[in-house]
Parts: C-alpha cells; sequence; structure tokens
C-alpha cells in the first residue's frame, strides 16, 4: 500500500529505445573511465616500484653505464608529466614502447601473441556458457521433480568438486592422465587443434561448473514462480514449461552473476597459457615480472584490462538483447 | 552453531577437517620437519610408495612431508592475505557508508570497477610493486580482495540502513554512531563472517596460482603452490608430485568454503519425493459435482526433515456453475486445499485424499495426454499477485493464445482473434495495442483481468480464484469482481473464491465455506451469515469493523490464541 | 496538547521527465486529542505525508507544523520537535531489529525524551509501557522472531509511545495482520487514546477501519486531499464523487456486491 501503482499503461517504443542507449552509453562510459584508470595505473606502476625500479631489474651488480642507458630508455630521466603525455600519444599510434629483454616493440610482440590468447579464451568461454546452460536447466528440472534423488547429489558433487579445482591443476591432472597416461592429446605447445584441447578444456571446465550451478538456481527460484504455476495450470507440456515459460527469464540474472566467472576465465588464460607452455601474452607476464621488463608488463596489462573490459561489455550488451526490462529500469 | 558443527555429517566433516589442518600449521614443521628437508640423493625422485606417498624430489626429501610442512606457510599467508582483505574492505566500505552522498558515489563507482578486474590481474599489478616474494604476494592477493569486501560492507550496510527499524531509530534521535554500532553493525556481521571463511577459500587457490606461477614463496621456502610447480615439473617421471599438493589445496579449499556454507545459516533443506498416498475411495461420488474432494490431507515437511499436516480432512463439493467462496485467516489451508482441488502442489506436497476429482479426473496422480488437455481448457486460475503470476518476458498475447494453439488445435491467427475477443470481454481497452505488450506494461487490475482472459481461451468450467482482488485497491478491486462475474455469465463456469474478507466473499459468492487451521469449521448460504452458529465464524464477521460498527465499543475479538501464536 | 498542521505541502519525486508528484498542495490539521483517519488509495500520497511530518520525505513547498513548530525546516528547534511526533510502520517484522531484544527496542523509544534515566529507572519504563500494550513484560529479554505479527505490532506501538510524543502517526499499521489480530491493535489503540489523550493521525486504505479510529477523516487521491472533515459528515453524507465511489465499492457483510455499477 506504500508503493505507487505502476501504471506503465503506454511506454512507446521511442522510450524503450531511448532506455536501452541511455544503459549502452552508461555502460561504454564506465569502460572508458575504468581503461584511462588502467591506463593511469600502469604508467605510475614503475613509479611505485619502491626503490630505484631500474636497480630492481638490473641488479645491485648491473654497469652504471647499462642502468643510465635503461633508465633514458624507460625515460626516468625526463619529468613525470612529460613522460605520461608521450606514453599516452605513443599509445594512440600502437606504440608501447621497446621491451627490455628482447629489445623489440611491445605492440609488435603482444600483436603477434594476441590472437592465440583470443582463440582460447573465445572458444572456453563458448565452451563454458553453451555446456551450462542445458547442464543447469537439466539438473534442476530433475532436482524440482525429486524423482532421482541419487543421480541428482552425485551431479551435483561432480560440480561441486569441479568448482573447487582451480584451473592450473586442473590443466596438470589432465597432463597427467590424458596426455601422459593415455597420450590422448599432447601436453604442451601450440598449433594443430588437438594441442588446443587440453587448454581449452581446463579453462573451460570450472567456469562451466559455476555457470552451471547458477543456472541449476535460478531455475529452481523461477521453477517456484508464481507464474510458472500459472503456466502449470494450462497444463502445458513440459518442454513448453521450462523452454517457453522458465528458460527467458533466467538468463539475465545467469549472466549477471555469471559475468565475475566468464571475466575471470579471461584472466585464467596466465595460467593455462604458462601451464601448457602456449605462446600468448599470458604466458609472457610471468617472465616479463620476474626479469622486470616494465614496458612488457605495462602493455600485457593494458591488453588484458581491454580484454577484461570488452567481455564485460559484451555481457552487457547481451543483458540489452535479452533483458530489456532490467536494463531500462537501471537507466 | 557448534551444535550445527557436532551435528551433522557435514558439520563433523569439518571440524575434523579444521583439526587436522590446524594440527599440521601447528606441528607440522617439528614433526615431519626433518624428514622434509634431509637431502638423500640416492633416493631421489622416487614413485610414489608405502614409505613415501608422494614420492621424493629431486634431492630425494620425501614429498609427503614437505606438503605436510608447507601447510604452515600456506595458511599463515592465507590468513595474513585475508585479514588485509577484510581490514581494507571493511575500513573502505564503512568509508563509503559515511561519506556524503556525492563522494560516496565516487567511491562505490571506484569500488564497482576495482570489481570488474579479476582478482588474478590485480594480484599480477601488485606483484609488479612489492616483488615476487611470499610478502609481496601477501600484500598483492590482500590488496586484489579488497575490493570484494568493501562491497559487501557497502552493500549489507546500506540494506540494514534502509530497514524499518533503523529509520525508526532515527526518528527516536539516535545519533548516527550509536545506530551504526546497536544497528547496522550487529547484523552485517554474521553475513560478513560467512563471507570471509568462504573468502578464505579462494585466497587460499590464489596464493597456490602465484607461487605456482613462480611469482608467490621463493625457494628454499615453499608452499603448497611451490611444491605444485616444482611438481609440474617432473609431471613425466612421477604425476604424485604435483597431485599431491593438489590434493592439499583443493581438500583445504573445500574446507573453508564449507566451513563459509556451514556458518550461514539458510541452507538448502533436502525434499522428499512426492509420494500420493491413496486412503481408498470411501466416498460415493456425487453424480452431478464438478469437483469432489473428500478427506483431504495435505502435508508439507518441516526444517528437520518431518511431516507436517496442514490441512485435515477437508470435504468440499463444488457444483456446476456455483459459485463458492471459502474464507479463512492465514495458516488456515485455504490456498492449500485450493491448489490441490487444481492438481498444482508442488512436489514436496504429500496429498492424501478419499476422493479429489474434477469432472471425472483423478486430481492425485499424473493425468493423461487426454486428461491433460480437458485440464487446460476447463479450469482456469487467478492468483494474488497479478505482477508475478504473468510470465514478465512474454507478451500478453503469447500467454492468451497458448492454450488454444496447444489444447484446442487452433492456428496462430484464430487464437489470436480469440485473445482479442476475451480481452474485450473482461473490459480491457485496445486489446489490439495490448496484446503485444509485456505484463509489466499493464496496471495491477488489468493484470488480474488478462488473467481471467486467459481462463476464458479454453471452455472453463470451474475457475479457481486465491485472493485474487487482496493486493488491489478497493475500487480496482471492484473492476475485477466484475470481470469475473461477467466471464461466469459467459461461461457458465463454476468458482472457486479464496479470500479472507468474510464481507467479500459473503457479497460474490452463493455458497460460504469457513476454515481455520486445516479444517472446516462451518458451512453457510452466503445470504444467512447471520444464522452462523460456529464461534469462530461469529467472531470472523463481528471482529472486523464495517460501516456500521459502533465506535464507542470495543471490537469482539476470537480468542487470543490467534495473536499469541508463534509463527513457524 | 499538540496540533499537527500540514500547510499546503507539495512533495515531488524525480527529476525532469521521470518527476512525479506525490503529494499535490495537501492541507491537513489534525487537532489536539483527536484522531484524524486519512485515506486513500496505492499512490495517493497519504504515506508520503507521514513521512514527511517525521523528516523521512523532504517537502519541496509547504510546511508541516506542530504547536507553531515548522517540522521540516533543518533548525535545532525542528529537529527536537520532530522527535515529539512519532510513527509506527506497517510491517511489524521489518520495524523491529531482528537481533535486539524487544526490551531494549522499547528503550530506545526514551532517547526521545531527551532525559538520562538510571537502568532501574529504564527497566521499569520498558515494564510499564509493554504492560500498557498487553505484553507480558517478562518476555522483554525476547528477540522479535519469538513474537507473532500481532505481538510485534504491539511492540512497535509501545516503542513510538516510550517517546512520549505529541503526536502518533499510524501508517497502515493493521494492513498486514490477519483481521482478528486486527481487532486486538485497533482495540489498543482505541484503549491508550483514551489513557493517554493521543494526538493521532491514523492512516490507512480501509475506509471502515479508519471510520472506527477516528474522529475527523481526510480523504486524498493522486497527491490531493479532496475531502475532510468530522467522519460522521463525510463518511455519511459524502460531498466529493471519489469518496462515494470508495464508499460504494467497500463490501458489506452479507450483501450481494453491486458490480454493475460504472467502471473507468
Amino acid at each position: 500500500m506504500t508503493t505507487p501503482p505502476s501504471v506503465l499503461t503506454s511506454a512507446p517504443l521511442l522510450e524503450k529505445a531511448a532506455g536501452r542507449s541511455i544503459f549502452v552509453l552508461h555502460r561504454l562510459a564506465r569502460a572508458a573511465v575504468s581503461f584511462v584508470i588502467v591506463f593511469v595505473a600502469a604508467f605510475l606502476m614503475v613509479q611505485l616500484v619502491p626503490g630505484d625500479p631500474v636497480r630492481a631489474a638490473l641488479g645491485p651488480t648491473a654497469p652504471v653505464a647499462t642502468v643510465a642507458a635503461l633508465r633514458a630508455q624507460l625515460g626516468l630521466d625526463q619529468p613525470l608529466v612529460d613522460r605520461f603525455t608521450a606514453y599516452a600519444g605513443g599509445l594512440l599510434h600502437g606504440d608501447l614502447g621497446m621491451s627490455i629483454t628482447s629489445q623489440r616493440p611491445v605492440a609488435e610482440m603482444l600483436a603477434e601473441r594476441l590472437p592465440t590468447t583470443l582463440t582460447i579464451a573465445v572458444a572456453a568461454l563458448l565452451v563454458a556458457v553453451v555446456g551450462a546452460f542445458p547442464l543447469g536447466v537439466a539438473t534442476a528440472v530433475s532436482a524440482r521433480g525429486a524423482r532421482h534423488r541419487g543421480l541428482d547429489l552425485a551431479v551435483s558433487g561432480l560440480l561441486g568438486v569441479l568448482i573447487a579445482i582451480p584451473n592450473f591443476l586442473l590443466a596438470v591432472l589432465f597432463i597427467a592422465t590424458l596426455s601422459i597416461g593415455l597420450g590422448a592429446f599432447p601436453p604442451a605447445g601450440w598449433g594443430t587443434p588437438s594441442q588446443a584441447v587440453l587448454p581449452v578444456l581446463a579453462l573451460a571446465i570450472g567456469p562451466l561448473a559455476y555457470l552451471a550451478r547458477i543456472v541449476h538456481i535460478e531455475m529452481l527460484r523461477v521453477l517456484d514462480a508464481p507464474y510458472l504455476t500459472t503456466a502449470r495450470s494450462k497444463r502445458l507440456p513440459g518442454r513448453l514449461i521450462h523452454l517457453r515459460h522458465a528458460l527467458p527469464n533466467i538468463v539475465a540474472a545467469t549472466l549477471t552473476a555469471g559475468g565475475v566467472v566468464l571475466v575471470g576465465l579471461v584472466a585464467g588464460t596466465v595460467l593455462i597459457e604458462t601451464v601448457f607452455t602456449v605462446p600468448g601474452i599470458g604466458s609472457t607476464i610471468v617472465s616479463s615480472i620476474t626479469a622486470r621488463d616494465y614496458p612488457l608488463i605495462q602493455g600485457v596489462v593494458i591488453v588484458y584490462a581491454l580484454l577484461v573490459l570488452g567481455t564485460n561489455l559484451l555481457i552487457d550488451l547481451a543483458l540489452v538483447i535479452l533483458d530489456p526490462r532490467s536494463t531500462i529500469a537501471e537507466a | 552453531m557448534t551444535r550445527r558443527l557436532l551435528r551433522t555429517p557435514q558439520g563433523l566433516a569439518v571440524l575434523l577437517g579444521l583439526t587436522v589442518v590446524v594440527a599440521a600449521t601447528v606441528l607440522g614443521p617439528a614433526v615431519f620437519g626433518d624428514a622434509a628437508s634431509t637431502r638423500n640423493i640416492p633416493d631421489r625422485q622416487l614413485p610414489a610408495s608405502l614409505a613415501h606417498l608422494f614420492g621424493t624430489d629431486n634431492l630425494g626429501r620425501d614429498l609427503f612431508a614437505r606438503v605436510i610442512v608447507a601447510t604452515r606457510l600456506s595458511v599463515l599467508l592465507t590468513l595474513g592475505a585475508v585479514g588485509i582483505s577484510v581490514a581494507g574492505g571493511v575500513t573502505l566500505g564503512v568509508t563509503a557508508a559515511v561519506l556524503p552522498r556525492p563522494l560516496r558515489r565516487l567511491v562505490t563507482a571506484f569500488i564497482d570497477i576495482l570489481l570488474s578486474f579479476p582478482w588474478l590481474l590485480l594480484a599480477l599489478f601488485f606483484s609488479v610493486i612489492w616483488g615476487t616474494t611470499a610478502t609481496g604476494a601477501m600484500l598483492a592477493i590482500g590488496f586484489a580482495g579488497i575490493p570484494v569486501f568493501a562491497r559487501l560492507v557497502a552493500t549489507l550496510a546500506s540494506s540494514v540502513a534502509n530497514t524499518d527499524y533503523v529509520r525508526a531509530a532515527r526518528l527516536l534521535g539516535s545519533s548516527p554512531v550509536r545506530t551504526a554500532m546497536l544497528h547496522v553493525l550487529p547484523n552485517i556481521l554474521p553475513p560478513l563472517v560467512v563471507n570471509t571463511a568462504a573468502h578464505a577459500s579462494v585466497t587460499l587457490l590464489s596464493f597456490a596460482a602465484l607461487s605456482f606461477l613462480g611469482l608467490g614463496v621463493q625457494a628454499p621456502e615453499y608452499d603448497w603452490g611451490r611444491l605444485l610447480n616444482e611438481g609440474a615439473r617432473s609431471i613425466y617421471l612421477e604425476p604424485m608430485a604435483a597431485i599431491g599438493p593438489g590434493i592439499a589445496i583443493v581438500l583445504t579449499g573445500v574446507l573453508f568454503a564449507l566451513l563459509g556454507e556451514l556458518l550461514s545459516e539458510d541452507r538448502p533443506r533436502t525434499v522428499p519425493s512426492r509420494a500420493v498416498i491413496r486412503a481408498g475411495d470411501a466416498a460415493a461420488p456425487d453424480g452431478d459435482a464438478l469437483v469432489t474432494v473428500t478427506d483431504l490431507r495435505v502435508s508439507f515437511p518441516a526444517g528437520d526433515g518431518s511431516l507436517v499436516e496442514r490441512v485435515h480432512g477437508v470435504d468440499l463439493t463444488i457444483r456446476p456453475g456455483e459459485v463458492v467462496g471459502v474464507v479463512g485467516e492465514s495458516g488456515s489451508g485455504k490456498s492449500v486445499t485450493a491448489m490441490a482441488i487444481a492438481g498444482l502442489l508442488g512436489p514436496e506436497a504429500q496429498v492424501a485424499a478419499g476422493q479429489l476429482s474434477f469432472d471425472g479426473i483423478d486430481m492425485r496422480g499424473r493425468f493423461s495426454a487426454a486428461q491433460r488437455r480437458r485440464l487446460g481448457l476447463e479450469q482456469a486460475m487467478i492468483f494474488q499477485d497479478p505482477l508475478s503470476s504473468l510470465n514478465p518476458s512474454l507478451t500478453v498475447g503469447r500467454q492468451l493464445t497458448e492454450v488454444s494453439e496447444v489444447h484446442g488445435g487452433l492456428g496462430r491467427g484464430a487464437a489470436t482473434r480469440r485473445a482479442l475477443e476475451a480481452l474485450a470481454l473482461v473490459r480491457i481497452p485496445e486489446p489490439l495495442r495490448r496484446i503485444r505488450q509485456l505484463p509489466h506494461e499493464f496496471s495491477g487490475g488489468m493484470r488480474q483481468r488478462a488473467m481471467i482472459a486467459m481462463g476464458l481461451m479454453g471452455s472453463p468450467r470451474l475457475i479457481v480464484a486465491d485472493e485474487p482482488t487482496t493486493a488491489l485497491d478497493v475500487t480496482v478491486q471492484r473492476q475485477v469482481l466484475h470481470a469475473l462475474h461477467d466471464a461466469r455469465l459467459r461461461t457458465g463456469a463454476a468458482i472457486l473464491l479464496i479470500s479472507h474478507d468474510i464481507a467479500l466473499v459473503s457479497g460474490f459468492c452463493d455458497r460460504v465455506v469457513v476454515m481455520r487451521d486445516g479444517v472446516v469449521v462451518e458451512r453457510l448460504d452466503a445470504d444467512r451469515l447471520d444464522e452462523a452458529r460456529h464461534p469462530y465464524t461469529r467472531g470472523l464477521i463481528a471482529c472486523v469493523p464495517d460501516m456500521t460498527t459502533d465506535r464507542d465499543r470495543p471490537l469482539p475479538v476470537i480468542g487470543v490464541a490467534a495473536d499469541e501464536e508463534v509463527p513457524v | 496538547m499538540s496540533t499537527l498542521e500540514f500547510d499546503h505541502v507539495t512533495v515531488r519525486f524525480g527529476r525532469g521527465r521521470a518527476a512525479h508528484t506525490a503529494v499535490d498542495d495537501a492541507s491537513l490539521t489534525v487537532r489536539s486529542g483527536t484522531t484524524l483517519g486519512l485515506v486513500g488509495e496505492s499512490g495517493s500520497g497519504k504515506s508520503t505525508m507521514a513521512r514527511v511530518a517525521v523528516g523521512l520525505e523532504h517537502a519541496g513547498l509547504g510546511a508541516v507544523r506542530l504547536d507553531g513548530v515548522d517540522l521540516t525546516s533543518r533548525s535545532r528547534a525542528a529537529r527536537l520537535a520532530r522527535r515529539r511526533v512519532q510513527l509506527v510502520f506497517q510491517d511489524p517484522l521489518a520495524a523491529l531489529d531482528p537481533r535486539m531484544p524487544v526490551g531494549t527496542s522499547v528503550a530506545e523509544g526514551l532517547l526521545a525524551t531527551g532525559r538520562r534515566f538510571s537502568r532501574a529507572e529504564k527497566e521499569a519504563r520498558v515494564r510499564e509501557l509493554l504492560g500498557l500494550v498487553h505484553i507480558d513484560p517478562g518476555r522483554a529479554g525476547e528477540r522479535p522472531a519469538r513474537f507473532s505479527g500481532g505481538q510485534r505490532q504491539r511492540i512497535t506501538i509501545a516503542r513510538a509511545l516510550a517517546a512520549e510524543p505529541a503526536v502518533l502517526i499510524a501508517d497502515e499499521i493493521t494492513s498486514a495482520l490477519d483481521v482478528s489480530v486486527q481487532g486486538v491493535v485497533l482495540n489498543l489503540l482505541r484503549e491508550l487514546r483514551s489513557a493517554l489523550d493521543l494526538t493521532m493521525l491514523f492512516i490507512s486504505h480501509n475506509l471502515a477501519v479508519v471510520r472506527y479510529v477516528s474522529d475527523d477523516v481526510a480523504v486524498m487521491r493522486a497527491g490531493r486531499v479532496v475531502e475532510q472533515g468530522p467522519a460522521d459528515t463525510v463518511l455519511a453524507a459524502p460531498s466529493d464523487p471519489y469518496t462515494r465511489e470508495l464508499l460504494h465499492a467497500v463490501p458489506v457483510m452479507g450483501q450481494p456486491l453491486d458490480l454493475a455499477g460504472k467502471d473507468h
């Protein structure tokens, strides 16, 4: 009685479209702000290293001349503001500086390696999303019917275990069993489709299980909603009840809750590429951090930030298409 | 809490696991320290055996002992990082909560942005700054977790701050600090503890990941991630060298996660399978009854797994075209009875009845295809909440036409024409436009009328209306009842109206059935309410003030029982 | 003796195209020692009036005065005066802190008096107040979960009374309760009114309930006060067509509903 009535009697199409574009613009602006923050942070990272970053990179025994040369290459002898404008200007031209260890342009190195990382990430995303929905829906429908309790328990236990095992450990297990034990897939390298199977699986299975659990929980919630009782009161076949009436109502909530998992999957390429020695940008980050190759680290951080922000935007766009109501409400 | 730890198998397992982890943390280095550090070159890289459960490493050290000894460093680093995350997150979240509005929005927006980056990237960023050492990794992972807790605290605090009891405290002049200490803190602490345990699990895995990458603990020190890293290098020789530390990581991670689950109070309860107990066909079917219910008993599982009977032997008959009202207060079992008649109780409900039939169809079992078709066309339902009883993601038109298409065999065009007629019949203006809209574009009264129109798509013989107007204003209530009345005139369907409002039921129905605590206490003709015999019925009639109630006298009260009962 | 006066109050929510006027130039007077019943349907602005009076909502225009002091201003005098107007909320489940013993919740009401109480005085006062609303004072140490909805609502009334309010505002306090429990709460309000000489603003969507407890009645629709006056006059001989429509729509025990009347 305290809430005003929702007399949304006539919401013209124009207003709906406006609501959606406001939402998209809002999200784009947020992504832009996020990127600026990441960019500034990546730039300042070198400043934040305690002590002398160049000494930290080269070690205490390096000759003074080498130190001075590196200092000049990193531009540390120039004022902060000048360096920032130079770095930002370079970014606009696709110039991220020179790698210290390999003395090659960072942008070129990353451009060589990005397609590999993208392939793994996109394939794993697809496997996770495509696998999670049928699994989550099927287990939820079965659990609500309560006819196969043993099977339900076994499946939910298995999902729990898969969620608990971190991807790098799963990768090691796969290598131990599937490639060394059975010889089914190569344990390392990149290039042939069979070499992609294990990295993609190791990366996808955890998020798949996690997402399936979210779908399962959301589905159970929707199956108890009054409008599903309405659908059941029409005595519709189970297929229509689950696919037409229940499924559309879980997609948005699942994507919202599962977004973190999917974004985490992108970052997981760092570990997976390291285990399987895949020549992507993920496997460079570790060596660059150990070697204190600052320009390369900065480049990798920026590219990963872009990947993450891109994934977030993709999820938001999917929300706009799949669930116009919530996005309009937020706008 | 302690009781739950000791009683359930899950609780016992967690207790046992925690004991093992604590023992390994405290005693591990003292007991296994020698075995873990003694080099024994002849025995290097032995495969797993009873003497060496996980084999030995390339210096001949026993890997099982090393895994046990590594517990201390792994657990302590995890606790340290969790401490940093919680302390930082709570500080940031509380600061955000007390800041003036524009600043608060700025801080929460910043937290949101940090949250959109996975922890691994944040941790990598920080480890560039603090270096690839154990302390650096602890700081990195601890800082990477701060946004998570800041967000959690801000969300929890704002949800508590928006409750009526905090508003009441404010009205009474309670200072912000007093309110925070007495109301906000005690109410956000329990969920915070739960999340801390769950976060410890994530942190442990994060450490393992960083050390595995070679960015965490450095030799000669070792934690589980470092051991896994070394084991993975010799995985061709002995898989257990990698799997052993892996087991420790996963088990401890699961242990922390389970602890979090155990600490959170609402755990999913198990649902027993549906069992329809047939109590023999006792009563002979009444020849012209549309609905026959004899000795209906419905039970639901309680929290502890036992069954609680909520409807205790109800008899009810509805003849074709009759309008029957069931009146009762909350807990009277009136809605459960209606849902049992419609065969729509959830799988957790246990239904038993002498007879429970709708026009010859036994509503207790599973239905044949022909029976489903008849039920789909001949029964219609209207529920209390008009917003949630229509599917939010399907157009009103789709929800109307599907009955005709699935059961009536109509094509899409014919079904749409029929839907337009039905919407017009319940007086929804501009049906052509309305049919393409989603339910949220309808007002509450219109949604309820759309539900009635949905029932008119078949050839209804029974309309079950469960509190159809309770959520609506009185003037809208009249429009909805009007539409229901028209629907009955048009189709001759019987109506079962469930309501708590005896005046409404008496004004709309032919017969009134009064229920209390799962039992029918009285049946009356609607125009003979003044002849009610049962004291509960009489009390129910008298305790509601109407426009003629004597204002100088107290209202009659139905016993004290109704008020003194504590809801479960 | 206290009079609560709403003087041309206007409240708007939102901005630009989404702006919505919840209360539109509404004036009301709750006379000292009497109960004003405020009736209206959802969205009529009646709850917003209550929230403006206690400072939970801000009035864009107009003033709410308690004995001449404007409650809507930011001054210290206004802040102290606002504590003398107490609100009882609709949902008794949400109005009590689930982790605080009910006695402590009631004692919280004493804060508003501005006086200092010793521990013993506090306890005595809580016992007295719980007794007043017919709750066993021995249960003061229990948490709200152990009380039924009606009991919790009586406890929130006790908390509001602890503040020794000049005016009590009851916002739909019986609409979340079963009818039999509603009777108990209404009877309690009657008792308290005669025992404590309360001035009360009683807000409800239920005409019959409002009629039962009120001396004066005001009817709101779409943010405006369409009619107000003595309860007998307004409800027996309404001058506004909307009041007549409301009266007409109320089901009467044992009489067939008149469904043929005009629809919107």
